[in-house]
């Protein structure tokens, strides 16, 4: 049966597929057993009960299911859960340090994909590129004349909400297009010349764009609200590339159809795939599929990572890429 | 001023037309319904053109205005401006660069980032509900990939300082090679697509770089080749380039200009490696302004006998 040790390979258990662990098998297959709860007529409890209870390594998604504490009642031998996500709140951080429980996520891996998808939806709400290319597309440059104007980026104030390793490649690459960058973390960091906000709302209130790059914890949970977004204002552009509920959607909708802020670009959504249909209708929404990090690139160096924290378990050398779980 | 006679062949701005008929006689071409006669009636008022990047001024039109002093073009572009024929005639000519630098450059790597990463198609794939059947695909990352510049002016040197910000190393073509600049000089267009990832064309339109990317310039940049044109449309040959990228000989491009705008290659309306924008490189309320500022001022100076403020001829 699955966990006995047939092979002499460490078993790694993967609760879902998904396209990354897809993309992953053929590799990760030669050097570990993966064993696949979907694959199973069994309920996923049963399954885990009857098979996983020697398994000592997980390799989660941050697309789900969740690592909460009941998954992690039937794997009394875990010592290490693997996501190939940089966010950790689809894992009960605080059952995993109570168990003993390592984890390893994606670092900066992506940061780079994530902040080219955050500048280029910032450029396309302020330059009107879907939009605009949907007018030549619908064929109406011909007959309704230029599309309106759009917004110049340089000279504009960014606040980037979360300095970490996403916040830091997106301030980086906004410098060069003549922006001014400001920011609100959890924490100042001194070494850097950003002006600090300790408060995302005073920041909003000072900026014409804020770029949502930070994780989503208990704190950060529909930290953009109504009292934000209305201290961003009519003119104020806001990007989400971290997770759809650190904003307060439904406002966030509301204020968007009443014309109450300039316009959005996302990436994630509270309840995905499901996008509010109200956005469907406005020219001042650029929608992505949550598909930041979804680049050819950035799947191999994450296939190498994922893999590397694996082997590193296995062979009792440090972890490549330990998340601090506090 | 307001007796002297300025030529509008085509609406701009309003705010250029409102600032233009605060101070002179502005002669709105396009109302006319017979333009021929239009300019027959005010030949001996017009002193001065404001043109732009579709309408400019050809021997013809200059012939036909005997006082004519000055073509203040509403663009940085000026091909449209028979500047040789400007100089024997001694009109004074002058366009408007600086002020729309950046946000041309800011084109340049949006078209980049939309076409590399899908922005707008994967923008239609939510909005046409397909999201809910399944993920998008992989795209392709733009950080790291080289990108290669025809035209090292003004515009040329702001899409490379925002692409080393992107961690891309930089090579390009231009008339000449700029020693003081530290990227790396390619002495052929050929070459150039060869080596780079994405070909931004960002150089003036002259007879030269006419049909500048071709055929083998296409094949050249390849199938995983990208190509910006941020230029004028006459600097790709269209029809080439319409077959490169249904044949799969090219692998993307983004456009913001066309060989005779407003009409685009319909061929191209059904393809997900193609962005289209309608000639919006410089289209912002800001640098409109500045530069219908700019068109006035260069106005101003001229017929007060100051120096222009932006020459060309």
């Amino acid at each position: 049966m699955a966990d006995d040790d047939h092979s002499e390979l460490p078993t790694v258990l993967v609760l879902r597929r998904c396209p990354f662990i897809a993309l992953l098998e053929p590799k990760c297959s030669q050097k570990f057993n993966l064993l696949k709860a979907w694959d199973s007529p069994l309920p996923q409890d049963q399954f885990l009960t009857t098979h996983a209870r020697s398994v000592q390594a997980l390799l989660s998604s941050g697309n789900g299911p969740p690592i909460t504490a009941q998954i992690l009642q039937f794997l009394p031998s875990l010592k290490l859960v693997v996501t190939n996500s940089t966010g950790l709140d689809h894992v009960d951080l605080a059952e995993c340090r109570r168990r003993g429980i390592a984890v390893a996520n994606a670092a900066k891996v992506f940061a780079e994909d994530v902040a080219d998808t955050a500048v280029g939806l910032f450029i396309d709400v302020m330059r009107k590129v879907s939009a605009s290319n949907r007018y030549v597309r619908g064929g109406l440059w011909a007959c309704r004349g230029d599309y309106p104007l759009g917004s110049k980026i340089g000279g504009k104030k960014v606040g980037i909400v979360g300095l970490g390793s996403i916040g830091l490649e997106v301030a980086m690459r906004l410098e060069a297009f003549g922006c001014s960058v400001s920011y609100n973390s959890r924490s100042k960091k001194p070494s850097l010349s950003y002006q600090f906000y300790s408060n995302v709302c005073e920041l909003a209130a000072d900026s014409d764009a804020l770029i949502i790059c930070c994780g989503l914890t208990e704190e950060t949970h529909h930290m953009i609200n109504k009292e934000v977004l209305s201290a961003l204002g009519r003119e104020g552009v806001i990007v989400n590339v971290g997770r759809g509920a650190i904003i307060d959607e439904k406002e966030m909708v509301e204020c968007l159809v009443g014309g109450e802020i300039g316009g959005a670009g996302l990436d994630v959504f509270e309840n995905e795939p499901n996008v509010p249909k109200e956005l469907f209708s406005l020219d001042n929404v650029v929608l992505s599929p949550h598909q930041a990090i979804v680049t050819h690139e950035a799947f191999v160096d994450l296939g190498e990572l994922v893999t590397g924290n694996l082997e590193a378990f296995f062979s009792n050398k440090p972890l490549l890429s330990p998340a601090v779980i506090n | 001023m307001d007796s002297i006679g300025v030529l509008l062949p085509i609406p701009m701005s309003p705010y250029l037309e409102q600032e233009l008929e605060k101070r002179f006689n502005l002669l709105k071409l396009w109302t006319a319904p017979h333009k021929t006669q239009f300019i027959k009636d005010h030949a001996t008022s017009i002193r001065a053109i404001v043109g732009n990047a579709s309408a400019g001024a050809d021997a013809e039109l200059i012939d036909s205005l005997p006082k004519l002093e000055i073509v203040a073009s509403y663009s940085v572009g000026i091909d449209k401006v028979d500047l040789k024929y400007c100089k024997e005639k001694g009109v004074r000519v002058t366009n408007t660069p600086d002020v729309l630098t950046e946000d041309v450059a800011d084109i340049a790597i949006g078209l980049s980032l939309a076409v590399m990463r899908r922005l707008c198609e994967s923008d239609r794939y939510v909005r046409s509900g397909l999201w809910k059947k399944g993920d998008y695909k992989l795209t392709t990352k733009f950080t790291g990939k080289t990108v290669g510049i025809i035209g090292m002016g003004r515009i040329g040197k702001a899409v490379a300082k925002r692409a080393e910000a992107f961690s891309c190393p930089i090579a390009y073509f231009s008339r000449s090679g700029k020693p003081d600049l530290k990227y790396k000089y390619y002495p052929t267009v050929v070459e150039l697509a060869s080596n780079c990832d994405v070909l931004v064309v960002v150089c003036p339109l002259t007879e030269e770089t006419r049909h500048i990317i071709n055929r083998e310039v296409m094949n050249a940049l390849g199938p995983k080749g990208v190509l910006i044109n941020i230029g004028r449309g006459p600097h790709v040959d269209e029809p080439e380039l319409v077959s490169a990228l249904l044949e799969g000989r090219l692998g993307g491009a983004g456009l913001d200009v066309y060989q005779n705008e407003p009409e685009v290659p319909e061929e191209l309306f059904g393809l997900e490696n193609v962005v289209l924008l309608p000639h919006v490189g410089s289209g912002t309320v800001e640098t409109r302004n500045a530069m219908a500022d700019l068109v006035i001022g260069n106005l101003e100076a001229h017929f007060l006998n100051k120096p222009l403020l932006t020459p060309v001829v």
